[in-house]
């Protein structure tokens, strides 16, 4: 079907190293071992523990409960015994240990009670309520919880939903694989997602290089009508980030400061939607997920991959070359190198990529920037790299933020491109995190300030109370005239003190209020 | 038996070797802040992939747009410029790696970048090829020295090196500067490496006025009744349209920058900015009075307008960033040179002109900002 395609502007193209994983279908990955399974996989808060040390599971039985509404829950990926509930290595650019369930797997996989989601009975607020007890994240790469973007906004008419099937990332073909083979299930999930926010249209959006993924999900997207349109776009990275997507097939363009629910788009990635259709259909919770692995390996493929299996015993389906010399999690592009092989697989695991020289040879030495203006033609949000990273480079975070550092989506792009190679995202983040920093700084300074002047208001409280209360005692006793007045002035000095700090803490709490909504978080 | 272990699961190796590759000037300088996950604290950052480019890259390219105006200019006004190409060049590397030592700066990324050689062929090819040897010099050294280096290095400069070096002898040795080869007799190669070297100066016999110099001095001179389309009657000084052989060398200087701006090693907004800008003008007074003034086509392919339109409004340390911004950059540009030829003192103003839109760069930066993402008026 012809439909005009919006463009977002900058973007690169590099080498995709993807036909090589998606010669096979999708393996199943053999039972580990182990399975550490970390209780914080999602952003938000960390799931709290539900297991203990002994305890016996079953596969999909909660491990961890979700804590608060910016959570989700964590499930056993398979039956077996839990060894231990301790601190494991987090599969994190930083290596810190995070809280994990430590399962033995006693081989017989035996599942939990597992109960299909009849959702048509049920409230909007109990679906969701039920998906995050399932465990659903995005499933793309940032692991947000799911439920909480099935909401509508309350001024906005949602228009479309997007369903993210570009994978723009170099050598990733995880989504890729799951449309071609299970594109039915996807299509079904993304229907489940409409029934939630009502929208016109469910666009699904594939890079123009996955013809047999397009193919499959047109077939699928068939049986549900018009609304459900396959949309080709040309493959460009970053086309698979959420705002760019939105952008090639809305025309919209969302700010950072902007939730894209208010602008009447929502986004999931494919996988997303496949495991929530598993969950309404099956009961099943989220306790796998397809993980590419591929790079410097004999053996590239998809598998099916359970939730919390070390790397080490991933990456030897694979058989790495012997010149491997680190994995990377993620793309090439934004992802990171796994710190170490006993950490696990999670939910945000798209592809693990065995590096080497050939590969991703060292960087050459960096040069300083000559103001080429590369990265900013790259920049797929139309910022100025160059100047961000003046300004980043002498700590001026203020004036970095002016050229709307806070846009700045890690992309990569303008690195990728620089002929200085300058490590550009390594200064943005340092940059942002020192706007945070500073932002923790205030916070503590205010936070210590209103600390002191309440106790200052406490103690004059209760010293008026105090003036007050001995007043009326030496009323009562009756005095002389001389004496009434002193009294009577004492009393209403106190007052005029209780008056005069109250007001402060008024004014106080408002321009609280006002730095609050100032600062985007 | 010991297996060798099929993977080195730390990542010391990796670590090992970045630390062996990317230690250098940029990362030991000591006001680079401390990144996060840099080799310090034991990781590459993303993105792992990048495209082949590097700061050499783009300046060899550059060099090679200028071999077919070099090639050119060696045939019709004589081979006397690769002398004077080689003086440059000498030069600008010595000083470079002079500048590097007493900064205390790594030698060998900076003295392979091309960035110096850049700076002197442009010195080279915009001074008069029979110039003294020392003149040739004094350019480069002000370029690189004073322009180029004292303000930082690579990437600091405000001004356009090679622009400041002609400048600065254009208005210190204004003589030196205007004694040109005369096309009409092209001197043998001994007598123009006698003047490069002999300090001989009574060159009266080697030497002619340049064509925009002579159309000036025709009109100045000739007095009220001189017209344009008199002077320019006489080919052995104008050529076809903008000066015997310098024409063809412009020409050459043209196809390029195409070539470069085909290879987007430069955008085209700054030479088209320029063109337009000198050309719009030269229209303009051209159409008012074709007797006083000489038309479009004379001015484009005259003097420094084309060297100047793709090698040094596209300078990208001391010019605009944005497209908008490089556009204005040029256009500007381009009218100031116009105004220089015509009106001004000298008989070039392209130097002149982008220097002046060197200081105006950050200002019209500063107005050009482009919109972001998701922030644009509608």
């Amino acid at each position: 079907m012809f439909r005009k395609l919006f463009s977002f502007k900058g973007g690169i193209k590099p080498d995709t190293y993807k036909a090589v994983s998606t010669r096979e279908p999708i393996g199943i990955a053999p039972l580990p071992s182990t399975l550490i399974v970390p209780l914080h996989q999602h952003a938000g808060g960390r799931a709290i523990p539900r297991v203990r040390a002994g305890d016996r599971v079953l596969k999909g039985q909660c491990i961890g409960e979700a804590d608060g509404w910016i959570s989700s829950a964590v499930h056993a990926p398979a039956s077996g015994k839990v060894l231990a509930v301790e601190n494991r290595m987090a599969a994190h650019p930083s290596g810190l240990p995070t809280l994990s369930v430590v399962i033995e797997p006693d081989g017989l996989d035996e599942w939990a009670c597992l109960h299909p989601l009849r959702y048509q009975a049920l409230s909007p607020e109990k679906t969701r309520e039920c998906l995050r007890d399932a465990g659903i994240v995005g499933l793309g790469g940032a692991a947000f919880p799911t439920h909480a973007k099935l909401s509508a906004a309350k001024q906005t008419a949602m228009e479309a939903i997007v369903i993210n099937g570009a994978e723009c990332e170099p050598f990733m073909t995880c989504d890729d694989m799951l449309m071609r083979e299970r594109a039915e299930g996807i299509v079904s999930g993304a229907a489940f997602f409409r029934e939630l926010l009502d929208p016109k249209k469910v666009l699904i959006g594939i890079e123009d290089n996955k013809p047999e993924a397009i193919a499959a999900m047109s077939e699928a997207a068939k049986r549900f009508g018009s609304d459900f349109e396959v949309i080709a776009i040309p493959a460009r990275y970053p086309a698979g980030g959420a705002k760019q997507l939105i952008r090639a097939l809305t025309g919209k363009e969302i700010p950072a400061s902007r939730r894209s629910p208010e602008m009447g788009v929502q986004c999931f990635n494919v996988g997303t939607a496949y495991s929530a259709w598993r969950f309404i259909t099956f009961g099943e919770p989220l306790v796998s997920r397809i993980v590419t692995l591929t790079g410097n390996v004999e053996n590239a493929r998809n598998w099916e991959t359970r939730i919390g299996t070390p790397f080490r015993e991933f990456v030897a389906l694979g058989h790495p070359g012997h010149d491997t010399n680190g994995f990377l999690m993620g793309g090439p592009m934004m992802g990171f190198e796994i710190p170490g092989m006993d950490a696990p697989v999670v939910k945000s695991s798209n592809c693990v990529i065995a590096a080497a020289t050939s590969l991703f040879p060292p960087p050459p030495a960096e040069m300083p920037c000559i103001r080429c203006g590369s990265c900013a033609e790259a920049c797929p949000h139309e910022l100025q790299p160059f100047e961000l990273y003046r300004f980043a480079r002498v700590k001026n975070f203020d004036r970095a933020r002016e050229f709307a550092l806070d846009e700045c989506i890690e992309c990569g792009c303008c690195a990728y491109v620089c002929p200085s190679r300058i490590p550009l995202v390594q200064y943005f983040r340092f940059a942002k995190s020192g706007v945070q920093a500073r932002l923790r700084e205030k916070e503590k300074a205010e936070s210590a300030r209103s600390r002191v002047e309440r106790r200052k208001a406490r103690e004059a409280r209760a010293k008026a109370e105090k003036a007050e209360r001995l007043a009326a005692g030496a009323q009562a006793s009756g005095m002389d005239a001389s004496k009434k007045t002193a009294v009577q002035a004492a009393i209403e000095r106190a007052r005029q003190d209780r008056e005069t700090i109250q007001a402060g803490n008024a004014n106080d709490a408002e321009t609280g209020d006002r730095y609050d909504e100032g600062q985007p978080r | 038996m010991t297996r060798k272990p099929a993977i080195d699961t730390t990542k010391g190796s990796r670590v090992e070797m970045t630390e062996k590759f990317h230690r250098n000037e940029e990362q030991n300088k000591p006001d680079r802040p401390e990144l996060p996950g840099s080799s310090a604290t034991g990781f590459i950052s993303p993105p792992y992939l990048s495209r082949n480019a590097s700061v050499r890259r783009v300046m060899v390219q550059v060099l090679a747009a200028l071999l077919p105006g070099i090639v050119v200019y060696a045939a019709l006004i004589g081979p006397a410029i690769v002398l004077q190409l080689s003086i440059a060049s000498v030069t600008a590397l010595l000083a470079e790696a002079a500048m590097l030592k007493l900064r205390g700066r790594a030698l060998f990324p900076f003295l392979t970048d091309g960035s110096a050689l850049v700076t002197a062929w442009l010195i080279a090819l915009t001074f008069p090829p029979i110039a003294p040897w020392w003149l040739t010099v004094i350019g480069v050294l002000m370029a690189i020295v004073i322009t180029k280096h004292l303000y930082g290095g690579l990437g600091q400069n405000p001004f356009n090196p090679a622009m400041a070096g002609f400048a600065a002898c254009l208005v210190s040795f204004p003589a030196l500067m205007s004694q040109w080869p005369s096309v009409t007799a092209p001197a043998h190669f001994i007598d123009q490496a006698a003047a490069i070297f002999g300090g001989a100066r009574s060159l009266d016999a080697l030497t002619s006025a340049t064509p925009l110099d002579a159309l000036k001095t025709a009109l100045r001179l000739a007095g009220p009744g001189a017209t344009v389309s008199a002077a320019l009657a006489d080919t052995n000084i104008y050529g076809y349209v903008a000066g015997r052989a310098w024409e063809w060398v412009a020409a050459a200087y043209l196809l390029g920058g195409l070539w470069l701006a085909g290879r987007k090693i430069i955008r085209w907004h700054a030479p088209a900015g320029f063109l337009s800008g000198l050309a719009l003008i030269s229209a303009a007074c051209w159409l008012s009075d074709p007797e006083r003034f000489a038309s479009p086509l004379f001015h484009v392919f005259s003097g420094g307008a084309l060297l100047g339109a793709f090698f040094i409004v596209t300078d990208p340390v001391s010019g605009c960033i944005s497209g908008k911004g490089k556009f204005i950059f040029g256009f500007s540009a381009g009218i100031l040179a116009y105004i220089i030829r015509v009106f001004g003192g000298y008989p070039d103003g392209v130097a002149f002109a982008v220097l002046i839109l060197n200081l105006c760069a950050p200002l019209i930066d500063a107005l050009t900002r482009p919109p972001i993402f998701g922030m644009k008026k509608k």
